[in-house]
């Protein structure tokens, strides 16, 4: 049972190929495994146990049959809340949403399936992926399999603490500012943002449309790949949808670093920092230079005003997208006499405060008489942010940044100011901005033994190059990603 | 030539906002999802038109094209670059509380329509063409079935996301008969175009006036937005009623407030809905679900190139083989210009198939409700049955009653059929002409003395006392020819 | 209010200084100067995505009314939309 819930899912999918495990005992393993530790680190709203199972069978009936079953047949992961999955409750951890059973599938969730990718359960999260604890969700908050007390990032917190904590090898997440990312920086996990445009957003409920981006979350690079490579690709319902083909991602995944230039961004690198998080990340600079990679100077002039131009864009996106709910074709409903009424008490209701916070700054961020000046200005800043990316890749081949300022802080820490809340996403935003993909992964832990995590940015539509980048990091450093330390999860 | 709208020195001032929803389309602006305007309610929905959360939009090109197309038949600019809009306001009949449409940068701009009126011929002025989705159906359940005094509403989804063509004039219309005849002339474009039924009582074309009133040479005044207007005599009306409310208001030294006004047709008023209607903000945004539409110029002249004959450039053609200007416009505007392309082809003379189509056709497919589309009918119908009037086989009389068959058939039966079918044949064999011609002369002696004498028109008589022995079949020509004959 | 929310004078007074907040903090990017500079709203450049005027699949009428949060056997019910008298 250990040896299932510790392994790589392309560990699994090789013993599950290869006849060695059974699907179902696969899944069993990780079930049992939820069933005795998500109690304490709350990853998931809801276990789809009677699902999993379903499918393990099935899957366990068609290979004995010798039928034509994709190698990760039987894998489990865990699905973000944020994905609508037919007839199997999608809340967005909201309670305007509860118990919304969606009629359809998001791409991303056929995509899984088709890959034989069996979902355990849907993962909590901030409430509309709007936070960076997962604080914000309705129903409970998720726990860091590294320490109890502490927040393990959000907005994707469910989806790294079912990693980390060893329920399921695979998840996947959205990032809109840093969702994926600064979550996995905090729980020692990896986790991909992918060039926007790269993965299907259908089915995805929206938060910020020309930023959202659902991307996998591993404990390994190459699983990291392995499920990038299942999601990925051209999807006719989104017209934001990259036609460019994706490629074989892990075809130069091991290639290494020698000769590569690697930028640190200036703006984005130590100052401000916690101790921990800076010098683990001096250290990372220094592992690759042994690894023959060399170190350059980047700069990107306008990042420090990215956090303002994405808090100003993302909520006018966000206040648009979360109009539609009102009580009227889905959702709860909350009486009144008028169907204005109706809305606005639903809605009252039915949001929870950030959420509502960020409702309110983007209406008024888009209203006439400060369009300009907040809309459309942080607009012009997201351009100025892409043409500093562009300059910089121009002598680098990527670009790197501590993930998150600090490491996991404990629940309640920040909760009262929504702006220092929002300062954990400092460095990962300016990728979002420019829509180029980018990759957190674990590089080592703090003095209190919490992870910190290593940020790496590519050019658009090179994610394999981020991979790449980060496989031969890996390696060399050899992290567990298995929690130890003070007050983790049961580890079995 | 009529001069311009006028009351006690005001003159009126006047745009259009005309809707058209592309029935021609299988499928919505921004989904797969099948248009059927047939269908039980809620059953033509997908998640996209439902607004579900998750759901994305993606653009029907052939909407695009058909936008183009309009534009351009419409003298417009097609902009190189265009971008959909979130046009933000909460409304049940909108499931995403925001519509998509088009805002600064609109697909077609700067155009114009020329429409004549009273022997002038003028162009009023288009601002835009864009394109944007059709809201949800509400209907409202309580005394009235109106929409004030209702307990509460019901919504149907069908509708949602039906692509619409909005088309905005300038204010450059002065008479009520201009806004008329330019709406006419759109919904006649519309159906060239082949791109919708543009029929207002089906609501396929919605038509919106913006009206204010002023001195001549002074700024233009606060104008009101007047909705409901259902009918092309409507718009007259209400234009009409609205310019006149305004000048009184002015007068007592009132003010006109910008609002929107309902129209009632049946009490002739328009009076303020009572729904808030204060300037709304609309926080217009580029979507970002959706990107750019860019025409290259080499894109435009193809588009041009494949535009039909307009309604125009038909009603010239037309006269300009024989037709009567003012049966010609009838023609394009009544949907008949296939019929009447289809009897030429056939050998019918011009100058007939004019004279019938906008007669007698028109005529009787109003007196029977039906729009030509509709009818069964077919331009073969309408060559065959002036080939009958041509070879003699039917007098112009007998031949409206075959018409009448037609219709009633709803084409089913030929115009010969109906013919055979109701005895209608045209006496013409001479033979048996002469035989009842020679009977009428011996019934009615004191008729053909009279005639004999000199009085000419007494014929008349006898001709219609052949008719009444035929039951109308004699074929007039030759009874005339056949009593000259026999009484001397 | 614009954004359709039903809020206590309570609440609107707590975060009247949390919003101020936000809000000067964003408006740093007017510090930025930027008037030639045109806005990005899509970061990877595509245009003309078309889809062909196919149909498509729809839902069935009883699963969509079933998220309904009310309806009749064929239609989703709202109360009414204009205040009485």
């Amino acid at each position: 049972m250990r040896s299932l819930v510790t392994a790589t899912a392309t560990e699994l999918a090789r013993r599950l190929d290869a006849g060695e495990v059974a699907a179902r005992e696969v899944i069993d393993a990780h079930l049992d495994r939820i069933a005795a530790v998500d109690d304490s680190v709350g990853a998931f709203l809801e276990v789809t146990a009677d699902h999993a199972r379903a499918r393990a069978d099935e899957i366990d009936s068609r290979r004995a049959a010798g039928d034509d079953v994709p190698a990760t047949a039987g894998v489990p992961i865990a699905i973000k809340d944020l994905f609508c999955t037919t007839g199997i409750p999608t809340t967005a951890a909201s309670r305007i949403l509860a118990g919304w059973r969606p009629p359809y599938d998001a791409t991303v969730v056929r995509k899984i399936a088709d890959a034989g990718l069996v979902m355990v359960g849907k993962a909590n999260m901030d409430e509309f992926a709007m936070g960076s604890s997962t604080e914000n969700s309705a129903y409970q908050p998720t726990r860091n399999p590294w320490n109890l007390d502490r927040v393990p990032g959000g907005s994707s917190g469910g989806s790294v603490a079912a990693v980390a904590g060893l329920m399921a090898p695979l998840a996947v997440g959205t990032d809109t500012g840093g969702s994926i990312r600064q979550p996995a920086a905090l729980t020692g996990t990896v986790g991909l943002k992918p060039t926007y445009g790269r993965v299907s957003r259908y089915g995805i409920v929206a938060f910020a449309s020309s930023l959202d981006q659902a991307g996998p979350i591993a404990r390994t690079v190459e699983d990291t790949a392995l499920l990038h490579q299942v999601i990925s690709g051209h999807d006719p319902l989104d017209s934001t949808s990259i036609p460019e083909p994706v490629g074989d991602v892990m075809a130069r995944l091991r290639d290494g670093v020698d000769g590569m230039r690697i930028g640190v961004v200036n703006e984005l690198s130590g100052e401000g920092y916690e101790v921990g998080v800076s010098a683990r990340f001096d250290e990372s600079l220094r592992r690759f230079e042994s690894l023959g990679a060399t170190i350059v100077e980047a700069s990107l002039p306008h990042a420090p005003y990215g956090l303002p131009a994405y808090y100003l864009v993302a909520p006018s996106e966000a206040s648009s997208n979360l109009a539609r709910y009102d009580g009227t074709l889905f959702g709860i409903r909350v009486d009144g006499e008028t169907s204005a009424e109706m809305s606005a008490n639903t809605r009252a209701a039915g949001f929870g405060v950030e959420v509502k916070r960020r409702i309110m700054i983007g209406t008024y961020a888009l209203s006439a008489g400060y369009f300009d000046a907040y809309y459309q200005q942080a607009s012009r800043v997201r351009t100025l942010i892409l043409r500093d990316f562009e300059r910089a890749f121009a002598d680098v081949d990527v670009l790197v940044s501590p993930t998150s300022p600090t490491v996991a802080f404990p629940l309640g820490d920040k909760t009262a100011d929504p702006l220092a809340m929002y300062l954990n996403d400092v460095a990962t935003v300016p990728a979002s901005l420019a829509g180029i993909p980018a990759l957190s992964l674990p590089n080592g832990v703090d003095e209190a033994g919490l992870p910190t995590g290593l940020q790496i940015m590519a050019p658009t539509l090179r994610e394999d190059l981020a991979l790449r980048v980060a496989w031969a990091f890996e390696q060399d450093l050899g992290f567990s990603p298995i929690p130890v330390g003070h007050n983790t999860v049961a580890v079995p | 030539m009529s001069t311009p709208w006028s009351l006690d020195g005001f003159e009126l001032v006047c745009g259009l906002e005309v809707h058209v929803e592309l029935t021609a389309l299988r499928t919505k602006m921004f989904s797969a999802e099948p248009i059927d305007f047939g269908g039980a309610p809620n059953t033509r929905v997908g998640p996209v038109s439902a607004g579900l959360p998750g759901s994305l939009p993606v653009v029907n090109g052939a909407a695009v094209e058909a936008a183009a197309r309009l534009g351009l038949a419409l003298n417009c600019d097609v902009a190189e670059r265009c971008q959909f809009h979130r046009k933000n306001y909460f409304y049940p009949d909108l499931p995403k509380n925001y519509q998509i449409s088009q805002y600064d940068v609109p697909l077609c701009h700067d155009g114009w329509l020329e429409i004549e009126v009273d022997g002038d011929d003028l162009r009023i002025g288009i601002e835009r063409v864009h394109m944007e989705e059709d809201t949800a159906k509400s209907s409202h359940e309580g005394d009235t079935g109106r929409l004030h005094g209702a307990d509460r509403s019901l919504i149907d989804l069908n509708r949602a996301g039906i692509p619409l063509l909005e088309c905005v004039s300038h204010p450059d219309i002065r008479r009520l008969e201009e806004a008329q005849a330019y709406l006419r002339e759109l919904v006649a474009i519309a159906r060239a175009l082949g791109i919708s039924n543009a029929r207002m009582e089906e609501g396929s074309i919605r038509c919106d006036a913006n009206v204010s009133v002023r001195r001549p040479g002074e700024e233009y005044g606060t104008r009101t937005e007047i909705k409901n207007l259902n009918s092309v005599r409507s718009v007259g009306r209400a234009i009409a009623h609205e310019a006149e409310r305004q000048v009184r208001l002015l007068q007592d030294g009132g003010n006109v407030v910008q609002e929107t006004r309902h129209w009632d047709e049946d009490r002739g008023v328009t009076e303020t809905l009572r729904r808030k209607e204060t300037l709304a903000d609309y926080r217009y945004f580029p979507d970002p679900d959706l990107v750019a539409i860019v025409h290259p110029a080499g894109r435009v002249e193809q588009l041009r190139a494949s535009l039909p004959e307009l309604p125009a450039a038909t009603r010239s053609r037309l006269v300009e083989v024989g037709v009567a200007a003012s049966q010609a416009a009838t023609i394009v505007a009544g949907d008949l210009v296939r019929w009447f392309d289809e009897a030429a082809s056939m050998g019918a003379a011009p100058d007939a198939i004019g004279n019938w189509l906008a007669g007698e056709v028109t005529g009787q497919l109003g007196a029977a409700g039906l729009e030509p589309a509709d009818s069964g009918m077919t331009g073969a119908h309408v060559g065959e049955l002036l080939g009958l009037i041509a070879d003699g086989s039917l007098s112009n009389a007998l031949a409206k009653q075959v018409l009448e068959g037609v219709i009633e058939a709803r084409g089913a039966k030929s115009p010969a059929q109906v013919a055979q079918e109701r005895g209608l044949e045209q006496v013409s064999d001479e033979g048996e002409l002469r035989a009842i011609v020679e009977q009428v002369i011996a019934d009615n002696s004191d008729t053909v003395e009279s005639i004999r004498g000199g009085n000419d028109k007494a014929i008349g008589a006898l001709v219609g006392q052949v008719m009444k022995a035929t039951r109308g079949q004699a074929d007039p020509t030759l009874t005339n020819q056949l009593l000259r004959e026999l009484i001397g | 209010m614009l954004a359709q929310l039903a809020v206590t004078d309570d609440e609107v007074a707590g975060w009247t200084d949390e919003l101020n907040k936000i809000l000067a903090y964003a408006e740093q990017v007017g510090e930025v100067a930027a008037e030639d500079v045109s806005p990005t709203t899509h970061p990877y450049p595509l245009d003309n995505v078309f889809r062909p005027d196919e149909p498509g699949p729809v839902l069935d009428r009883d699963v969509l009314l079933a998220g309904g949060p009310e309806t009749t056997d064929d239609r989703f019910v709202v109360p009414r939309i204009v205040a009485e008298e």
